[in-house]
């Protein structure tokens, strides 16, 4: 398959990263198209016939989300980016704001215009200071051309764009949490509902979108919905960035059309060209850690010995039995001499320090994971351990206010599930494994 | 986001004690409240908080009275989102402090051994300073360098694709202050 880029398309220009050059290549072409010829309506509608969906993780309509904000008379709305890039697996935002850094002011001044909001803001985990410092020079380079202030291109339209870090929370990627801390609060989620676009940022009508989101909106714009939507498959349009990590020959960000194949995508000359080392592969979690892993038979096929293709719904194909989820794009590969009990416990001792304590059963039952977890990896586990974790998954899973809690059960779940075997052999053979690895499964005989 | 905080040396120092920032500090926080809303400065905590710690290496508690004072609300906020975040040290620290990533993309490709490294060469464990004060070794949660991986960071620094022998030679770099 080709490989078509939209948001990476001039990624490779020397100087991209300034708004000159940037000019150069077309950009704010769309926005002067959009401010001068159609109006906010307009550009929602774009959005909405192009099928975006959320890129952040969810998955969920870019534009129903938006023909969700309320417009109540004489109160502000407002635009907030996620860029709290913190999911396990996922770096292809910071690649993004690091590369093409108007691309996402683009996005954010044409989005603002469709959802009518004067006011925005992007909120960064605090680690990438040295990318809020590349946004903050892209921001005053948009204002000085007139990009950004009042009267934008002669249009009447206002906007404001405010770039603000984190501390250093997972969980201020939940977009609750996120309007919390860019309140100036600990990152706790709120109860839903009221939903954002009716209560959002200071009690005001917010949306809350990724930043691949928000840049996808320029070519949607500038080419249309439909043209966008015409690429990929069935409700998985367009492209999709992918951040590719773990045990492979050449990780780092692509940027892929849905529906490529995963085959094509882990051992493809212009991919990732296999595993690291001429190694066997042993599983993969594709859509950052929160999405379940899948054993090396069912990443290229489905159970149902379909090609798998990097779409929302191939990727899900199988339910929790046999599939998985396209998730953030974080697509993390183990190769044969990995440990699925040490890599599941390193994930439970992630949410469990990034748990945001507000919700019992996520606070105590995320540190119980890492703790039974532990105690398999280093030799101490009993048999009735594997049950005791899916007990305490069940406690979990649909008791939290925000989906951490899911997030740290789902995997665990899913690492017992299809890799039960070498966690018995962890219980049973302490000694052994300690001074070596499982090595791969067995595909299952199907009768 | 790092949590382990245990201090071989604590220095002494009085709650009760006022500290004057810099006027430039003052500014440069009195800019970033004028981003937000009338009223709303309170969201500017979290880049002040960044910004003092920038200067004075860590967060005290007359530090996050005196942010208190300058968006002039009450100290208990400062005191609750300081400790909720992990960027911010809440006890003093080394001259450096490498935060390596322990995340699992990162212990696919050797962090834990890197992390093991780190503490034999500099004779510490995690979370402590070494005695002459220049490094503090800390782990840190998914620093979003996944496909550069292993990887530290050291303030605004992300180094990545380390080896053994780089992170030795970046620590000379530091010891030597070829690197800042």
């Amino acid at each position: 398959m080709k490989n078509r880029r939209l948001l990476l398309e001039h990624v490779d220009v020397p100087g991209i990263e300034g708004i000159d050059v940037y000019v150069k290549q077309g950009g704010y072409a769309t926005l002067e198209k959009a401010l001068k010829n159609m109006s906010p309506d307009e550009v929602v509608e774009e959005v909405k016939k192009s099928g975006l969906r959320g890129r952040g993780g969810a998955g969920f309509p870019t534009g129903m989300k938006w023909s969700f904000l309320a417009k109540p008379e004489g109160v502000p709305r407002y635009l907030v980016c996620n860029a709290d890039e913190s999911e396990p697996g996922t770096f292809k935002d910071r690649y993004l704001m690091e590369k093409i850094p108007h691309l996402l002011v683009e996005g954010m001044i044409l989005s603002s215009f469709a959802l009518g909001a004067n006011q925005s803001f992007i909120y960064i985990r605090g680690e990438f200071m040295y990318v809020l410092n590349i946004l903050e020079k892209a921001i005053a380079e948009a204002y000085s051309k007139g990009y950004l202030g009042k009267n934008i291109m002669g249009s009447g339209y206002d906007l404001d764009l405010v770039v603000t870090p984190g501390g250093g929370a997972y969980i201020c990627g939940e977009e609750t949490a996120l309007l919390e801390s860019l309140e100036g609060k600990r990152g706790n989620p709120r109860i839903k509902p009221p939903f954002p676009a009716v209560k959002g940022l200071w009690g005001c009508p917010t949306v809350v979108n990724n930043v691949e989101s928000i840049a996808a909106v320029v070519p949607i714009v500038r080419d249309g919905g439909d043209a966008y939507a015409a690429i990929g498959i069935g409700k998985s349009t367009g492209t999709k960035l992918i951040s590719a990590c773990g045990n492979l020959a050449r990780p780092g960000v692509y940027e892929i059309e849905l529906g490529l194949s995963v085959e094509e995508f882990i051992y493809g000359d212009d991919y990732c060209r296999g595993i690291a080392n001429g190694k066997a592969l042993k599983a993969c979690v594709p859509g950052g850690s929160s999405v379940p892993i899948l054993p090396h038979f069912l990443v290229t096929k489905t159970a149902a010995g379909e090609d798998r293709l990097m779409t929302y719904e191939s990727l899900a194909d199988g339910g929790f039995a046999s599939g998985s989820m396209l998730g953030s794009g974080g697509f993390i590969v183990f190769d044969e001499d990995q440990c699925i009990v040490r890599n599941t416990w390193n994930f439970a001792r992630f949410y469990a320090h990034e748990s945001c304590g507000q919700c019992s059963p996520c606070r105590e039952g995320t540190g119980w994971m890492e703790k039974v977890l532990s105690r398999i990896e280093h030799g101490q586990g009993h048999m009735h351990d594997i049950d005791l974790l899916a007990d305490i998954n069940k406690k979990i899973e649909g008791n939290t206010i925000c989906p951490l809690g899911d997030a740290a059960a789902w995997p665990v779940a899913a690492a017992i599930h299809h890799f039960r075997d070498e966690f018995e052999w962890h219980i049973k053979q302490p000694a052994e494994a300690q001074t070596r690895n499982y090595g791969l499964i067995q595909q299952p005989v199907v009768a | 986001m790092h949590n382990d905080m245990s201090h071989s040396s604590q220095p002494v120092f009085d709650p009760n004690e006022v500290v004057n920032f810099s006027d430039s500090m003052i500014k440069e926080i009195n800019e970033v409240v004028k981003k937000f809303p009338e009223g709303k400065q309170k969201s500017a905590l979290i880049r002040a908080l960044h910004i003092a710690q920038a200067e004075y290496g860590w967060v005290s508690v007359p530090v996050m009275n005196k942010i208190a004072e300058i968006l002039a609300i009450q100290p208990i906020e400062v005191y609750e989102v300081a400790t909720f975040y992990t960027m911010f040290h809440l006890q003093p620290v080394g001259k450096h402090v490498l935060e390596v990533c322990r995340t699992g993309p990162c212990m696919l490709v050797g962090s834990d051994q890197l992390i093991e490294h780190i503490k034999n060469k500099l004779n510490i464990n995690v979370g402590e300073t070494t005695s002459d004060g220049m490094f503090t070794l800390k782990t840190a949660e998914c620093l979003g360098g996944c496909g550069y991986a292993p990887l530290l960071q050291c303030r605004n620094k992300f180094h990545e694709h380390l080896s053994i022998e780089k992170v030795d030679a970046l620590i000379e770099q530091y010891r030597n202050g070829e690197i800042q």
